[in-house]
């Protein structure tokens, strides 16, 4: 089904290995949606901000991995994964976020109730909230789908120095992961991480350690999450009621003829 | 209307006061909510999106009203006479809990005045989607369940009133609000089918919707019988026993079933180990399961229990505690797993406080001044 939206659909594949951490990527991306700065305490660490929220669409994690004496720093970019079948997109019940066929997953402000079922559905605990607002919006990347559709590459593939992110059609950034792999034996983990997991995402990482040391959950299940509730959507409820209603009409009736029977010859 | 034991109680008294008095708390903290927003009201935040209100307004709520559709299923589809006598009561109940529940979710969601979306902007590939709708239209069937009783008293609109009460009429709403309970009540839990990898496994299962549905059938029904005793003690009369000891021996079986189902589901998928972890899960599954459901299920089936008043109403709070339990174990274990604290705000608690005082308010006025417990006239003595 969705592959054939693939043909048109846009990736990006994060070459882990690559990134230096200067965090462009962070400042390109705030300043393309307007988002303002926050004010940050110092915790003793590098990661600033520590998470992604309302106001922060992407962020860089910074990660030691070196053995004691000998730090060995890698730095992993979070932003919205863009899964193709997204479990947001399933579980919102007024269809406020949609993928889109260049690959955004988007969110439309003027639909949304504000149930927040999206941030409990993500996988990967992507969607924000505006808590402090009286008319709040969810926030998260939107693949900067205004610019696809001008032609332009997201902003902060384009503000990278280092060439971090390839960006490009769904099947030729797959096809790139893998010959980077195979190209350079032992150099990565055989592991495209997005390529399985939540049944495929438009944003897929490749790396030269486990993702898993890299903060990456690996408990996400490699099949699309809107398929365990299609077993529970509403043409099946459908089904299930049609037949509670012949069963509840079967006693109703069954129970009350013999009943007012028994009324009458009393 | 002829004894007339209902208008001749007192209404006034300090209990009902202390609930007005948290009702209009309740109320005010509500405006406030509205005013400002979720985030000065709630401890809310993107690692617990769903708090209090989620967990026991609306998920508990739910749960608890579901002795409107248990009750008219006995009443009304299996035709069980002895209940006929407290149909009205769950139905009142069941319309309160669901109009409560309505202003929980209108508080809860982050653009409350956005409420009607769902019937123009559909997803119906949504669980929510699925509650969202069921859940307004099932207050709607019980609004018209309840308001030819309430037209009898203001005695205006008689001829709705009749039609309301017309036995074919009558049939189509009990069918169509248990048609639209098990599309609800099971709904909850199918919430939670898309948390796999956060959910603890002992709750979590491909068929957990099905568990909220026999759960909620469990809840109803204590739910009902605790009513039953107090509506006696409120009005001064003799319990119902005939009534009460169905019930018991309803709920008794309804935990078996939900129990065994439960047990069943966690055996075939290899999760008993879970169980025995000694973790705070397993802790938490223990008092839910073995305390809550498996202990009641077993003294409510004695017939001696069953004739005790204050023993049913030990065992059936006990059931409803689990119950409660369950809901806020399947909200909260999801959220654990996303990181961060939660506790309630004060306002948050408040307003929940405030929703049951008013629920109660609302159930001790209508009881006193509306034709709640009385035989409808037209059945046959």
């Amino acid at each position: 089904m969705w592959q054939e939206g693939l043909k048109m659909a846009k990736a990006v594949l994060v070459d882990i290995t690559r990134c230096i951490g200067c965090r462009s990527c962070q400042v390109a991306c705030k300043e393309w949606h307007s988002l303002p700065a926050t004010y940050e305490e110092m915790r003793g660490e590098y990661t600033n901000p520590q998470n992604l929220d309302s106001k922060c669409y992407t962020f860089i994690d910074f990660l030691d991995q070196g053995k004691e004496y000998a730090p060995v720093w890698y730095f992993v970019k979070h932003q919205c994964f863009h899964c193709i079948d997204p479990a947001c997109v399933s579980a919102c019940p007024v269809g406020a976020l949609k993928k889109l066929k260049d690959g955004a997953v988007v969110y439309d402000q003027w639909r949304c109730i504000g149930c927040r079922y999206c941030i409990i559905a993500c996988p990967f605990q992507i969607p924000k909230y505006e808590w402090d607002t009286t008319n709040p919006w969810v926030r998260k990347c939107d693949f900067c789908a205004d610019r696809i559709e001008m032609g332009l590459k997201p902003m902060c593939v384009t503000a990278c120095p280092k060439d971090v992110m390839y960006f490009d059609d769904y099947e030729k950034v797959v096809a790139e992961a893998k010959r980077r792999i195979n190209k350079e034996p032992g150099k990565y983990v055989n592991h495209i991480y997005g390529l399985e997991e939540a049944g495929g995402t438009s944003w897929l990482y490749i790396s030269d350690v486990p993702f898993e040391k890299l903060g990456f959950n690996e408990k996400v299940l490699k099949q699309p999450y809107p398929a365990i509730t299609w077993k529970h959507d509403l043409s099946t409820v459908l089904l299930e009621e049609a037949g509670l209603l012949a069963i509840l009409a079967g006693i109703a009736y069954f129970r009350n003829r013999t009943k007012s029977k028994e009324g009458q010859d009393g | 209307m002829d004894n007339g034991v209902n208008i001749k109680q007192k209404f006034f008294t300090p209990r009902t006061y202390i609930l007005l008095i948290l009702s209009v708390i309740g109320v005010i903290i509500m405006l406030y909510r509205l005013a400002v927003g979720l985030g000065p009201t709630t401890n809310l935040s993107d690692t617990h999106p769903w708090g209090l209100w989620i967990a026991f307004d609306v998920m508990t709520g739910v749960a608890l009203a579901a002795g409107g559709f248990t009750v008219t299923f006995a009443a009304y589809i299996a035709n069980w006479d002895k209940y006929k006598s407290i149909a009205r009561a769950a139905t009142l109940t069941a319309f309160l809990g669901y109009v409560l529940v309505c202003i929980g979710l209108f508080l809860d969601i982050g653009k409350p005045f956005a409420f009607w979306h769902p019937f123009f902007f559909w997803n119906p590939h949504s669980v929510m989607f699925e509650i969202v709708i069921c859940v307004t239209t099932y207050t709607t069937v019980l609004t018209l369940e309840f308001l030819p009783w309430l037209l009898e008293r203001l005695n205006i609109l008689t001829g709705l009133k009749d039609f309301l009460e017309q036995k074919p009429v009558v049939f189509c709403l009990v069918i169509l609000g248990i048609m639209l309970s098990y599309g609800h009540q099971s709904s909850l839990g199918g919430l939670f089918l898309l948390e796999p990898h956060k959910l603890h496994p002992l709750w979590y299962s491909h068929m957990m919707h099905h568990w909220f549905f026999l759960s909620a059938i469990c809840a109803g029904i204590s739910m009902v019988s605790i009513e039953t005793i107090l509506g006696a003690n409120l009005r001064n009369v003799e319990y119902e026993y005939d009534v009460l000891e169905g019930l018991g021996r309803g709920a008794s079986i309804a935990l078996l079933v939900y129990f065994i189902c439960r047990l069943v589901d966690i055996g075939v998928h290899g999760k008993i180990h879970y169980i025995f972890a000694g973790d705070a899960a397993s802790i938490l599954f223990i008092i839910e399961m073995g305390l809550c459901v498996l202990v009641p299920m077993i003294f409510l089936s004695s017939k001696t229990i069953r004739h005790s008043v204050p023993f049913l109403l030990f065992f059936h709070s006990l059931v409803i505690f689990g119950i409660l339990l369950y809901r806020f174990d399947v909200v909260f274990l999801t959220e654990s797993t996303m990181g961060g604290f939660y506790f309630p705000s004060w306002q948050e608690i408040a307003i929940s406080v405030g929703l049951v005082s008013l629920g109660l308010f609302l159930y001790k006025l209508i009881v006193t001044y509306l034709p709640i417990f009385e035989v409808p006239s037209d059945q046959p003595a």
